[in-house]
């Protein structure tokens, strides 16, 4: 389904990414691993369509995605959403947080997605289903952002990253910004709602546990490059990069 | 050591408490609002017609402040002048903020060429002093109160297309606008959904605030004969008729004077409570 063909990208004449390859197939889960400004969020960007990579290109579904311009890109645009990593600053804190939630689906009044079928004419509507969807309770709905707690937040802008019901959704760190304790919530939540749309996740994030938990083939990333990649179940493999046994050993040893 | 730290309780209460002196400031500004709309039908004369045989009469039943130098009576026409005064300030601030907050959203979210050519033309305007540059163009363009008008808007757009480009600037690198990108939102729907709620706080801030100045600008240029002409009442344009009475009949000067300097702490009083209570930092 996406493609992704190595990929360079300079910043400031410095590489932040360098030659990344990978592949996600429909209803697949890939997870990213590494340290902060290992390019990781660059990768995520540029996979959206944010940024243009210098070299190299981005396939999905056959279309290169960097080469689409106008009403093509847009077209593209609603099979690939986002949930960022702080979920303060991806919603306006100036609107109420149900329209926030509903923002693509104004966008795209041609696409109906299959749990809103019955709501499509109704912006209010679709948000309240889109609430239940994400577990929050519909009382919510006018709320302003700073009303709300981390979680919650969170929940509303996984809420705005499936509205569309895209095919993949990058998910840039959705969890390291929240409390422990709501950090396996989200991720259940995710997890569940992969399942129950078919969707496919490309899961970016330091935290190993998580993606171990989510996804089922691993990359690991390094200074923009990529040394590691192999199925989840073989992360304690004795053939592991070195980078990626000294990741796992960290977390282990924060774990304890 | 005992360091005996001096009590500042001389300020007195009034000046200390903000809430208070915003409702001040609302305060008198609707009795302002008030007396400008309906002053025409509650005058007690009529301020255009010259009657000489009253000229620089005291204070009556029949003229409550007296009358000018051309018998006409100072409380009318000051009441009348709050129309010109004030009508023409509200005009310019709203002709200011219609120019200067779209351009400030685009070249703020747009940014590249567009910005750099519209930041150094308001460069090139602030190298000059402002209010020098006003007389320049009023006087250039010849002395009317629609000159006059043109003349401060052209000062006055920049201020608040800097503010609201800072703002924007600030905001459209956040992750809620990359995320209505990724979502579909034209650039449009952007700045219209997500810009321009953040600028509306600090752009009435800033207006209230500039609304004094632009009451003063415009009495200054009126004064200099740049604005209303005569026999228009115009607050600065008074001021200017009185001047060659200063002498014999300060009151000529004083009662313009005065309204002038409580609208313009009126609205000082209001945009400064404004100011605190949504916390925008003084730019």
């Amino acid at each position: 389904m996406l493609h992704v063909n190595s990929i360079s990208k300079t910043y400031h004449s410095k590489p932040a990414l360098s030659d990344i390859s990978l592949y996600v197939h429909a209803g697949e889960s890939i997870g990213i691993i590494g340290e902060s400004g290992s390019g990781k969020s660059t990768l995520g960007k540029i996979i959206l369509g944010l940024e243009k990579p210098d070299q190299g290109d981005v396939h999905f579904r056959g279309s290169n995605l960097h080469t689409l311009k106008g009403q093509a890109l847009k077209a593209f645009r609603r099979h690939l959403q986002i949930v960022f990593q702080d979920p303060a600053g991806s919603l306006n804190p100036k609107l109420p947080v149900w329209k926030s939630v509903v923002e693509p689906l104004e966008n795209y009044p041609d696409v109906i997605p299959s749990f809103l079928k019955e709501v499509r004419h109704d912006r209010k509507k679709m948000a309240e289903v889109l609430f239940q969807k994400v577990g929050l309770s519909p009382e919510l709905l006018e709320r302003y952002p700073h009303q709300l707690s981390g979680g919650q937040k969170q929940r509303i802008a996984v809420a705005r990253g499936i509205s569309l019901e895209p095919d993949l959704l990058v998910c840039d760190e959705p969890t390291s910004s929240l409390d422990v304790s709501v950090q396996a919530q989200v991720l259940n939540l995710l997890k569940k709602l992969q399942r129950d749309l078919n969707l496919s996740f490309l899961f970016i994030s330091h935290d190993i546990a998580a993606v171990q938990f989510m996804c089922e083939r691993i990359v690991v990333l390094k200074d923009g490059i990529l040394v590691d990649a192999f199925l989840t179940n073989e992360l304690f493999s004795a053939s592991r990069h070195p980078y990626t046994k000294m990741l796992v050993e960290m977390s282990m040893e924060q774990d304890r | 050591m005992n360091v005996q730290v001096p009590r500042i309780n001389r300020i007195p209460f009034f000046f200390k408490n903000q809430n208070l002196m915003t409702s001040c400031g609302l305060l008198f500004f609707i009795i302002i609002t008030f007396i400008t709309i309906i002053g025409p039908f509650i005058i007690p004369n009529e301020p255009f017609t010259a009657n000489m045989a009253e000229r620089l009469a005291p204070p009556s039943s029949a003229y409550p402040l007296g009358t000018d130098h051309m018998g006409r009576c100072i409380f009318s026409r000051l009441i009348v002048g709050a129309q010109s005064t004030l009508g023409i300030t509200a005009l310019v601030v709203v002709t200011v903020a219609l120019i200067g907050i779209p351009i400030g959203l685009v070249i703020g979210y747009i940014g590249g060429r567009m910005d750099t050519l519209f930041m150094r033309i308001a460069d090139g305007i602030l190298a000059l002093p402002e209010f020098i540059l006003a007389i320049a163009i009023a006087g250039f363009l010849g002395p009317s109160l629609t000159n006059l008008m043109i003349s401060i808007v052209f000062v006055k757009w920049i201020a608040y297309t800097r503010v609201v480009r800072s703002i924007v600037i600030t905001e459209r690198n956040k992750d809620y606008v990359l995320a209505a990108k990724v979502g579909g939102s034209s650039n449009w729907k952007i700045i219209r959904r997500h810009m321009f709620p953040q600028i509306v706080s600090p752009v009435l801030v800033l207006a209230t605030l500039d609304i004094g100045k632009v009451i003063l600008t415009i009495s200054s240029l009126s004064y200099l004969g740049l604005g209303a002409q005569p026999p228009a009442p115009e607050w600065g344009a008074m001021l200017n008729d009185g001047r060659p009475y200063f002498q014999s009949a300060p009151e000529l000067m004083i009662y313009p004077g005065l309204a002038i300097f409580f609208v313009v702490l009126a609205f000082n009083l209001m945009g400064e409570g404004l100011r605190d209570k949504w916390d925008v930092k003084s730019r």
